[in-house]
């Protein structure tokens, strides 16, 4: 495992990087094929970003149009250092917030890199047509999120998640019309082919016909989004996977911060059994939001009955200068800790009060409507409740993944020509990601860093000629994916792959959730054991193999009753408690987590070993040369 | 509560297709409409049956795929809401509901509730951007853009492409959703460059894919779940003609 970080100071890695990139040709590059598997922010902007240099591109995602990868659903915003708002922000503050955010566990090169790019994203989408929020002199508007003291969040709406990814669609879009993308859209990649070692094309499955398809590429980028969805509820769209990435990791590609999960604090709380999604309130809520819970537990009076002196505000007590805006992991921990301490509300007790009664004393409902008009409309069609007049219930829920394929700085997997962009990638956040970081990272990754590293590894396969898919290669890889198939369609138990998947998702987060212990980890990999035995025993999938949404998902379920494992070891291995990994054992007298700087200052990465073998960890120490290692404190 | 559903089951794109009865117990008023339906596949697995098959993905009204007809409406009852976003709480024990796909010539049924919408994307490549490539763009201040202006092309861009506009309209018009990305990008400076050619081409592509024309009936405003309004489509007519004329 070699990092690749370029040498010289940290604020001149990434101009050396790009001023010694080996470049192809534009006469070459229509010889050159790349494959890129998704087409959200990360995926669509790097398969436009490329296809506008020349080369040819074929981009593939699930849903029936590239419009709908889950990036569409970031409400809050995207972070950028442009300091518009002459709050003191920099390149290096926001730098510095990123790396205390992530609890010293990500790359000095690498968030530096993201910081720097910041400022010129929000210059690329403000030219495609993106319509951010604007001052009255019409200026952009920026607001704050949890975590840091300035005011660097870009925001259109409570759809700025939408609103960017239409103009990287739309940039995608344009290139298929130029004839330089070809659109593969409702297809799922099942598996990765790799020819002497490199990455060299992918098996997917089209999911109307149920074709098996064959696609070769010098480069084969991975933008397929994060795996909260391994949690069953959480805030990701139900066809959001681990599929593809897991199938690369067991082709070679190592995967590394596994069981960095993020648990948004503010989501909508489960009701009941049938549940299929947890719908995220944003975060920005937390800029006029106040949580609190009563002060004595089991209150049943209705949040509105409780008066002041009763409430506990237990965010601005713990934290006073962060209050409100505390980041995300410790955000939540504190809402499950008061929640098992029996101060949930609500129905099944298993919430906190999100109040705007103060805000909108103070500001008026105008202004709270112009800001959030959105989100409370839609927090009304879901629960039936006015916010305006009394308190949101909201609650933890899996969110985001910090970890993923592992990557060097140019973004390239263990497998030499695979290169994983956006959530699909562990990195920036380290085990802790700030909000409005992410939208950034997939963006950064797709239109800025992509277009260089990809191009400066083609410059050394010129001379390969067109990749056939007649490769034995690709027969072996075909064969794996139909045998898979045919397995799962043959099982005839009598169970949903719905079912296993809710049971994964329960187990995980009772004991690979919000806080881990050694004892609950070992149960966990137990358990998850046998429920894949089970699984290939009593899952049936009713229906044809043509458009059959049965089978999709248990493919999809299957990869996560592996994945689910891996996740339990890295928590297991891991010591310490860092960011969104909170081991019970190792917490200070007052309940914060313990980092152990000392032993466990690497990003651990794991290789594959085989089925039943137990995966090996590789260690790559992270070395801090910019920034002191110091506790990280909200107080 | 009990419900009695009547549900479009359909093979491919060339099989006929024909409503099947299902009965359902025990559903909740909490269930979102699409959990409902979760339901019934579940118990179709167990028995063995092929499911139901219906688009969805985000489930918070915001990726556009999900979307059908109930009891002859796009969406469902209530007025702007997504499929997804809409909880039994609007039935009743007892109720039949009728599910149907979206119809429109050029939105193919794939399976059963699943269409093909393909031909939005058509159009939207037909000339639905500004021609900025990556690493050209200026220092994002340099063109200020009145609050106002900004607001409005928020609305606009707000689309979510999910078809109900054409699938209640009665000439299978695709008038909102075209027009909401053609005001969009018209009311931008940068967008403005493009606007003439932009205009024609999405329209062309518009017409060429078996959308119907608009008559200003305006059921497509009260189907969609972003609430795009109809003066989209006089923008649109009037860029339209604006180009035209110019041409000449
Ligand atoms: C509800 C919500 C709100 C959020 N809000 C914010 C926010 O305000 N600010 C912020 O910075 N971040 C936010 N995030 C995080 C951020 O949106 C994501 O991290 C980011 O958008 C991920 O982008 P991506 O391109 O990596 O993946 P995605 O947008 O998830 O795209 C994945 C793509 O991969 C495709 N794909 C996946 N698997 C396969 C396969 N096997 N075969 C073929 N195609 C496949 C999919 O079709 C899709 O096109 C939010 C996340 C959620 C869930
Ligand atoms: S499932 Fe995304 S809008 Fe309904």
């Amino acid at each position: 495992m070699n990092a690749k970080i370029p040498e010289g100071k940290l604020s001149e890695k990434w101009s050396n990087y790009k001023s010694h990139a080996k470049l192809v040709n534009p006469a070459n590059r229509k010889k050159l094929d790349i494959i890129v598997v998704g087409t959200g922010l990360a995926g669509a902007s790097c398969a436009a970003s490329l296809a506008e240099q020349g080369y040819n591109v074929k981009s593939f995602c699930f849903q029936d149009t590239p419009r709908r990868a889950h990036s569409v659903a970031a409400q809050g915003g995207v972070n950028a250092c442009k300091n518009y708002k002459n709050d003191g922000d920099s390149v290096y503050r926001m730098f510095y917030d990123t790396i205390k955010g992530g609890d010293f566990r990500s790359r000095e090169a690498n968030v530096y890199r993201l910081a720097e790019c910041s400022a010129n994203l929000i210059d690329q989408a403000v030219a495609q047509g993106v319509p951010f929020a604007r001052e009255y002199g019409g200026y952009l508007n920026n607001r704050s999120f949890g975590g840091v003291q300035v005011s660097r969040t870009f925001y259109a709406r409570g759809q700025t998640g939408q609103q960017l990814l239409l103009g990287s669609y739309q940039a995608l879009m344009r290139q298929v019309a130029a004839g330089r993308i070809q659109l593969f859209s409702r297809h799922e990649m099942l598996e990765l082919v790799v020819i002497d070692g490199k990455a060299r094309g992918i098996i997917s499955r089209d999911l109307e016909t149920g074709e098996i398809e064959r696609h070769s590429a010098h480069a084969v980028v991975l933008a397929t989004g994060g795996y909260g969805k391994i949690y069953y509820l959480s805030t990701l769209a139900m066809g959001c996977n681990g599929s593809a990435i897991w199938r690369a990791h067991k082709k070679g590609a190592y995967m590394a911060g596994v069981s960095w999960i993020q648990v948004h604090p503010t989501s909508l709380p489960q009701h009941g059994e049938h549940q299929s999604k947890l719908t995220l309130m944003s975060e920005s809520l937390r800029n006029d939001g106040r949580i609190w819970v009563p002060k004595k537990q089991n209150d049943t009076r209705h949040p509105n009955d409780i008066p002041e002196e009763e409430r506990d505000y237990y965010l601005e007590r713990r934290y006073p200068s962060f209050g409100n805006l505390a980041p995300r992991d410790i955000s939540s921990r504190a809402a499950k800790e008061r929640i098992d301490a029996g101060h949930g509300v609500g129905e099944m007790k298993n919430a906190v009060c999100l109040d705007f009664s103060k805000a909108i004393r103070e500001q008026g409902k105008d202004k709270i409507e112009e800001k959030y008009g959105n989100l409370f409309r839609m927090y009304e069609k879901i629960t039936g409740i006015n916010a305006y007049t009394e308190p949101m219930l909201i609650s933890p829920s899996a969110h985001f993944t910090m970890g993923g394929l592992w990557v060097d700085y140019e973004l390239m997997t263990t497998i030499p020509g695979l290169f994983a962009l956006g959530e699909a990638n562990f990195g920036d956040h380290g085990a802790n990601r700030l909000g409005a970081n992410s939208l950034l990272q997939a963006c950064v990754d797709g239109y800025f860093i992509a277009p260089y590293t990809i191009p400066n590894y083609l410059a050394g396969e010129l001379k390969t000629g067109k990749i056939d898919v007649k490769d034995p290669a690709f027969d072996f890889a075909e064969r794996k994916v139909r045998r898979q198939l045919g397995d799962l369609m043959h099982i005839q138990g009598h169970l949903s792959a719905d079912y296993f998947h809710k049971t994964l998702g329960k187990l995980l987060y009772d004991k690979c959730g919000l806080s881990r212990s050694k004892e609950g980890l070992e149960e966990a990999i137990k358990e998850i054991k046998m429920l894949r035995e089970r699984f290939y025993k009593e899952l049936r999938i009713p229906g044809d193999g043509k458009v059959n949404s049965e089978l999709e998902k248990a493919g999809r379920v299957a990869d996560y009753l592996e994945l689910g494992e891996l996740m339990c070891y890295d928590a297991l291995t891991r010591n310490e408690s860092c960011g969104a990994h909170f081991r019970e054992e190792y917490q200070t007298p007052d309940g914060e987590a313990l980092r152990d700087d000392q032993n466990f200052c690497f990003v651990s990465a794991w290789e594959y070993k085989g089925k039943d073998a137990e995966e090996e960890l590789h260690k790559e120490p992270l070395e801090f040369t910019e920034v002191e290692l110091a506790v990280r404190s909200y107080k | 509560m009990k419900l009695y559903l009547k549900i479009w089951r359909q093979e491919d794109r060339t099989s006929y297709g024909k409503l099947a009865d299902y009965t359902l117990d025990n559903v909740s008023e909490h269930m979102s409409f699409l959990e409902m339906l979760d339901m019934l596949n579940e118990a179709l697995v167990e028995k063995g049956e092929r499911v139901v098959e219906f688009d969805h993905d985000c489930r918070e009204g915001i990726c556009g795929q999900c979307g059908v007809m109930i009891n002859g409406r796009a969406h469902g009852p209530l007025s702007n809401t997504t499929t997804c976003q809409l909880h039994m709480r609007s039935f009743k024990d007892g109720d039949t509901i009728y599910i149907e796909p979206f119809r429109a010539t050029a939105f193919p049924i794939i399976r059963d509730l699943k269409i093909d919408r393909t031909s939005f994307d058509r159009i939207i490549a037909a000339g639905g951007f500004i021609s900025a490539s990556t690493g050209q763009a200026p220092e994002a201040n340099s063109i200020p853009i009145n609050h106002e202006t900004a607001e409005a092309a928020f609305d606009s861009a707000a689309c979510i492409g999910c078809g109900a506009c054409v699938a209640t309209c009665k000439n299978s018009s695709a008038a909102l959703f075209t027009s909401a990305k053609v005001a969009h990008l018209a009311l931008l400076p940068q967008g403005k460059e493009e606007a003439r050619t932009r205009v024609k081409s999405m329209m062309n592509q518009m017409d060429s894919e078996g959308f119907g024309h608009c008559t200003n009936t305006e059921a497509c405003e009260v189907e969609c779940p972003q609430e795009i309004s109809v003066l989209n489509i006089a923008r649109m007519n009037y860029e339209y003609n604006k180009s035209r004329i110019l041409e000449k």
